[in-house]
């Protein structure tokens, strides 16, 4: 394509981008490192239907000139960054330098909202992509080898869970397996503890929402590696029949093989995705047990004060997270690009 | 539910044909608020002043909170009149979006009682049209049977609860908003300030919640959960109806505003309605202040309009308040009103035990936000017991400063 043609055909994309993606992303950086001017406080006398206090007040008009001022409001390089919401450079400090064992020492650095939050992302994560990668394989291994008759009913099934609106979809499970639902009692039965409740214990709530994680995404890679699986080519497969390949042998060394570039697109995909876990944390209010750094993005914005640069920092740092987890998966395929043309 | 709810609105559309005049000709006014019922009733009653040159819009939505700011930042603002309660006048207050009424409540406030009238300093900010608190909700048959009077005490709350728990009856008798959170946070606001405590040290934005009265407050809280059901931490004032309606609680703190309509829900067994019942709040630790808070709903005129706008907003919203609205039994009893010649019902009678007996308002400062968002956050490894009261209150103040030095409250 001429240079020319390109720019033309490119253009509308490029002014999006610069729209949707890069502007925002801007603003948010921006946003981190400012925070709002020193509110100027005053004592005055409320009064109300309960009768009158003194309490304190923002002065309107001596805060409202500091804004005039500066509208982006204080700049603050790196200290929210750094402050105990969220790398809290300090506290970790002195956790090192009191903490007589690890064990204190992690359980302190675990106390602080970050990390907690980066713990249980990065777990769900860590679980969520490979399982819901090895199990829409599975899935779509055996709707492969359904009867053609029965193949559009199955699949319509095995994608309700990605048609299901995830807040909605989380919440349904929710009820489900409170301790009087359907799949609580089940369990409770199952174990024969009729006490058991899984929205009271942290570790049961955590493997609730890897559940729920797997099960809503897994239909994404089972659709995938689906339409993957009609490019097979039938002469190799053919061939490895003649040579006498069981059905796992033609799948571990046909079929795989085949789809790994799907496998690399779905990794890529869903770490973005599981990394920025959200809903099922609102859905399952789970805040007790598991938070996750797009839930504190959430909730930084959701009080009756909203923190827009603690928000926007979390966000920064967020971003940072998908580019280090993906980095790897980014650079094996420049390699791969680059390695064929050479 | 429904079907009064139909009823109300049905009234009033009958209304608009026969005194569609409010006395106003020209006007904009736009009205963003929460959505339960006392509040729909507002929302319709300013409709009706839609005639002629006057546009009459409302939007009410339990997510009220994160878009009146932004809806009335803007010159002209899209909201002319935002509802809202004491706890959220604060982010209005903070960001200079509404405007004193003084003016207009002299020229058209004629019915206002005195203490509807929301002060800052000299500044009218806001006009209250009900209140509301956390009171005592009990299941009186329970009661009878087990020979216990209502509690007025916590500590009567965690004695009853053990008998009625021995005698088989029920095994989680506690019901509480204890999920994690917003609610979790004013449970502990309640108990607090029911111990005597004070959020912050006099005059300044320095939290104080790390004291004797918080470490009481966390323990006593701790101690009711031992009676809730084990999902409390997810369980808010909903969930914790819902517990209440399909029999399995006694005793809970609730608030007024839903107490009235408690069990009008569908499918509630008739025992649970027949022995629905209402006190005052309880106090706790021999304290005399009860452990809850008194709260005001209330409307805000916008500060970026026009003074035709704000004329009109505030004529259309007095003529929602207006006190002939009362008439209605229906509405009367939909929440305890401030307006002349309310009567308290039966389903009142909790939330002005509350004000009758000195309960603290919630406090209103620039700076509560943030504390109430960090309690809410570092209180739940306490009730799980995962860490002392000692540390939780530590970690609350923790956060608080954190949030507090980056909005610029403390240094």
């Amino acid at each position: 394509m001429k240079h020319r043609t390109f720019f033309w055909f490119f253009l509308p994309t490029a002014l999006a981008m610069v729209v949707f993606i890069a502007a925002p992303i801007v603003s948010v950086v921006v946003q981190s490192f400012h925070v709002p001017h020193e509110a100027v406080l005053v004592e005055t006398e409320n009064c109300g239907p309960f009768g009158c206090t003194t309490s304190t007040t923002v002065d309107q008009e001596a805060t409202a000139a500091l804004r005039e001022e500066a509208p982006l409001g204080r700049f603050a390089g790196f200290e929210v960054y750094l402050d105990r919401g969220h790398l809290a450079t300090a506290e970790i400090a002195a956790a090192w330098r009191t903490s007589e064992t690890w064990g204190t020492f992690f359980s302190t650095v675990y106390n602080l909202p970050f990390y907690r939050a980066l713990a249980f992302t990065l777990t769900y994560t860590f679980v969520c992509t490979p399982a819901l990668i090895a199990l829409g394989f599975f899935i779509a291994v055996a709707v492969n080898s359904l009867h053609r008759h029965l193949k559009g009913l199955v699949i319509f099934f095995s994608l309700l869970p990605m048609i299901v609106t995830p807040l909605v979809g989380s919440l349904i499970l929710f009820w489900m397996i409170d301790s009087r639902g359907v799949l609580g009692n089940f369990i409770q039965y199952l174990v024969d503890d009729p006490g058991l409740s899984l929205k009271a214990s942290t570790s049961l709530m955590w493997i609730s929402l890897i559940v729920y994680g797997i099960w809503s995404s897994a239909p994404f890679a089972f659709v995938v590696f689906y339409a993957g699986l009609q490019t097979v080519p039938q002469d190799t497969l053919e061939s490895s029949m003649i040579d006498g390949a069981t059905r796992w042998q033609q799948i571990r060394y046909v079929t795989i093989p085949h789809l790994m570039p799907l496998v690399t697109f779905v990794a890529l995909i869903q770490l973005m995705d599981n990394f920025k876990v959200f809903e099922p944390v609102i859905g399952f209010t789970a805040q007790a047990h598991a938070t996750t750094l797009s839930w504190i993005i959430f909730n930084d914005l959701g009080g009756e004060t909203r923190q827009f640069s603690a928000a926007a920092t979390t966000s920064v740092l967020t971003i940072l997270g998908v580019v280090i987890l993906l980095s790897p998966v980014l650079v094996r395929t420049w390699r791969d690009f680059y390695g064929r043309r050479v | 539910m429904m079907k009064h709810m139909i009823g109300a609105v049905g009234l009033s559309l009958m209304a608009t044909t026969a005194m569609a005049d409010c006395g106003i000709s020209n006007g904009r006014v736009s009205i963003v608020g929460n959505e339960f019922p006392a509040i729909q009733t507002i929302g319709s009653g300013a409709m009706e002043c839609a005639a002629g040159g006057v546009t009459v819009e409302t939007n009410l939505t339990a997510d009220h909170q994160k878009i009146n700011v932004d809806g009335m930042s803007g010159d002209p603002a899209e909201y002319t009149s935002a509802i809202i309660a004491n706890s959220s006048i604060v982010a209005l207050i903070n960001e200079d979006v509404i405007r004193p009424l003084n003016d207009l409540v002299e020229k058209h406030g004629g019915d206002l009682q005195p203490n509807q009238l929301i002060k800052v300093g000299d500044d009218v900010l806001a006009v209250a049209f009900m209140a509301n608190a956390q009171h005592l909700v009990y299941r009186s048959d329970i009661l009878a049977e087990v020979g216990a009077e209502p509690p007025a005490t916590y500590e009567d709350m965690l004695a009853i609860a053990e008998t009625i728990r021995s005698e088989g009856i029920l095994e989680n008798p506690v019901g509480g908003a204890y999920a994690a959170g917003w609610n979790l946070a004013q449970e502990f606001n309640n108990m607090f300030l029911g111990y005597g405590g004070v959020h912050f040290e006099p005059g300044t934005a320095q939290p104080s919640v790390n004291s004797e009265a918080g470490v009481n407050a966390l323990n006593m809280m701790k101690a009711l959960s031992e009676y809730m059901n084990p999902d409390f931490l997810t369980h808010d004032s909903n969930a914790t109806n819902a517990e209440y309606r399909a029999g399995n609680v006694a005793l809970m703190n609730m608030w007024g505003s839903r107490a009235a309509t408690l069990v009008d829900a569908d499918g509630v067994p008739q025992e649970v309605i027949d022995g629905f019942a209402i006190a005052g709040p309880m106090t706790v630790g021999g304290g005399s202040t009860p452990a809850s808070t008194l709260w005001w709903d209330g409307w805000t005129v916008a500060k970026n309009i026009s003074d035709e706008d704000a004329e009109a907003t505030f004529v259309a919203l007095m003529k929602a308040i207006d006190p002939a609205i009362l008439d209605d039994a229906e509405i009367s009893k939909q929440a305890v009103w401030l307006l002349e010649g309310y009567e308290p019902t039966p389903a009142a009678v909790g939330v002005y035990a509350a004000a009758e007996m000195g309960t603290t308002p919630y406090p209103y400062l620039p700076f509560m936000g943030l504390m109430h968002t960090a309690l809410g956050n570092e209180l739940a490894d306490f009730m799980q017991g995962k860490e002392s009261a000692e540390q939780a209150l530590a970690d609350v103040e923790a956060a608080y400063i954190a949030a507090a030095k980056e909005k610029g409250f403390l240094n």
